[in-house]
């Protein structure tokens, strides 16, 4: 690990005002992607912000009935938190096939979203990577790319954005709070994160002197019918390889508002809300998630080592979906899919 | 707000480790895990990976588990660590370290504090209910000899301890179905 500067922050305003005097420096939260990264001198920052004292611990109804959830609340606390397990239980089900319970008591929820992705070549600072070193090439186009992207992928990147936290807020409309040196400003969770284009230096849309400093849960009505069905090389503790956060409201056996977020094949979250418009008073069964699954798929490219995740992935969302629909979430410490 | 360049490499911090009180100066990318194992002195929190992949350097973090690789030191000021050494005696063993003891539930050892660390954080976690759910939250641990089966018991012995039940050692046992434990281990 390279040698850095150390600044404590005690409030947001401080944190924003060190950002600010520091392009260059990061936040340090829960340290779990970010001291892992300084140890592979895969980010070097010169200077180091702890926020780990700001008050943004908190997980607060709102008068609307909105969830408001503190940037600093652990991936654990929230992950176990009655509120959440009650009206969001999609949320929590993808919070606990993330990661491991050691990992998930120091992870948070803003550091969930900014963690970076687990491409191989993106950690290997001896690889070319234009995400890690733009300009560089790609060594994943053409290499060794089992675990890359499927949709949305580009010329200069091919990776994946590796949280399952996050395809859950994706599935539930989340709302980013950030703050930088003008105020606050809320960034809707389809806008937060981007697709690489021909900068994948940058994983999201949120400025060089802002922070996250909060999510917001819309009151919704998915708590009944939901799933997270994530498939991995490994049971448990392994990331994704296509994950689906599925949620259904039905009525009469038709479909009010259906929502499919995918995991593991983009850099980003991966919706097509007009598709899922489109499922709209069309009975809940497996000719309409199949063909919902065909929509979202329909710009599916291949890598060589992850052609396997197109049928994959189609699969994976008709099952999570009939979990859904049925009311029989994938539960994560069983194993068997159901 | 504390400011520290790397000129003035020494941060003040108070940590209470393993019940007693220490005022330390820590360099900012030192990691406790180092910090345990070098200046405390304190070799039983084991380094496996480094990467919070292994979690043989689990340890307890104000009562919550957490990778002690992963943590910088300087952001603990304030925080109550325990470690395998401040978890049970030589003479006076922890319930787990009795269980792992009974069970034997591991063959190298290199992963066993961190597995006793763990097993702790889940017991206060409360979350586990099931064997399936002691082997899905005990995942953070790995075994390279693989000792899994051994240490789910062992954990699981201590749960029903704790519940005020025993498990029955001459039960079927379940990774040799029809047979007793005795005869299983013959």
């Amino acid at each position: 690990m390279k040698q850095f500067s150390y600044i404590r922050a005690e409030n947001v305003a401080g944190a924003v005002a060190a950002l600010a005097a520091d392009p260059q420096a990061r936040l340090l939260a829960g340290g779990t992607n970010l001291v892992d990264l300084m140890k592979y001198d895969v980010m070097s920052p010169p200077t180091v912000i702890d926020i780990n004292r700001l008050p943004l611990k908190d997980i607060e109804t709102l008068d609307d009935g909105s969830l408001r959830i503190g940037a600093l609340v652990s991936n654990a606390a929230l992950a176990y938190d009655p509120t959440v397990a009650e009206r969001f239980p999609l949320l929590a089900s993808a919070l606990l096939a993330g990661a491991s319970p050691q990992l998930r008591n120091a992870a948070t929820t803003g550091g969930n979203l900014l963690q970076r992705t687990r491409c191989y070549y993106f950690y290997d600072p001896a690889s070319p990577c234009n995400k890690r070193e733009p300009g560089s090439g790609c060594g994943a186009i053409g290499g060794v790319n089992r675990i890359h992207a499927i949709l949305g992928a580009s010329a200069s990147c091919i990776a994946t954005h590796p949280s399952d936290m996050c395809v859950a807020l994706a599935a539930l409309d989340a709302t980013v709070e950030v703050e930088g040196p003008d105020g606050r400003r809320d960034i809707p969770f389809l806008a937060f994160h981007r697709l690489p284009g021909d900068e994948p230096q940058y994983d999201n849309t949120l400025a060089p002197n802002e922070m996250v400093v909060a999510i917001r849960l819309r009151p919704d009505h998915f708590a009944a019918n939901h799933s997270y069905l994530k498939i991995r090389d490994r049971l448990s503790y392994a990331f994704a390889l296509v994950s689906v956060a599925a949620a259904i409201d039905m009525k009469d056996g038709g479909i009010t508002d259906i929502r499919v977020a995918l995991g593991g094949v983009a850099h980003k979250p991966w919706r097509d809300p007009l598709a899922e418009a489109e499922c709209a008073g069309k009975p809940a069964n497996e000719a309409t998630f199949r063909e919902l699954a065909q929509r979202l798929l329909a710009g599916a490219q291949g890598q060589g080592g992850n052609d396997f995740k197109i049928p994959m992935a189609e699969r994976t969302i008709i099952r999570a979906l009939t979990q859904a629909a049925n009311g029989t979430p994938q539960v994560q410490s069983e194993k068997a899919i159901r | 707000m504390l400011h520290a360049d790397s000129e003035r490499s020494g941060i003040p911090i108070v940590i209470t480790l393993n019940g007693k009180q220490e005022r330390l100066e820590v360099a900012p990318w030192v990691t406790l895990l180092d910090l345990l194992r070098g200046p405390m002195e304190l070799p039983g929190t084991k380094k496996g990976c480094d990467h919070g992949q292994c979690g043989a350097c689990t340890v307890l973090i104000d009562g919550q588990r957490m990778n002690a690789c992963l943590k910088l030191a300087v952001t603990l000021d304030g925080a109550e660590i325990t470690t395998i050494e401040g978890l049970g005696q030589p003479d006076k063993l922890h319930p787990l370290q009795q269980a792992f003891v009974d069970h034997d539930a591991y063959q190298c050892g290199y992963c066993t504090p961190g597995q006793i660390c763990s097993a702790a954080g889940l017991l206060n976690e409360g979350h586990a209910q099931s064997r399936a759910e002691i082997r899905e939250l005990m995942s953070g641990n790995l075994c390279r000899c693989g000792a899994y089966t051994n240490i789910a018991d062992a954990i699981e012995q201590v749960m029903g301890q704790s519940s005020g039940e025993r498990p029955d050692r001459n039960a079927p046992n379940k990774a040799f179905p029809g047979k007793g434990f005795k005869e299983a281990a013959e």
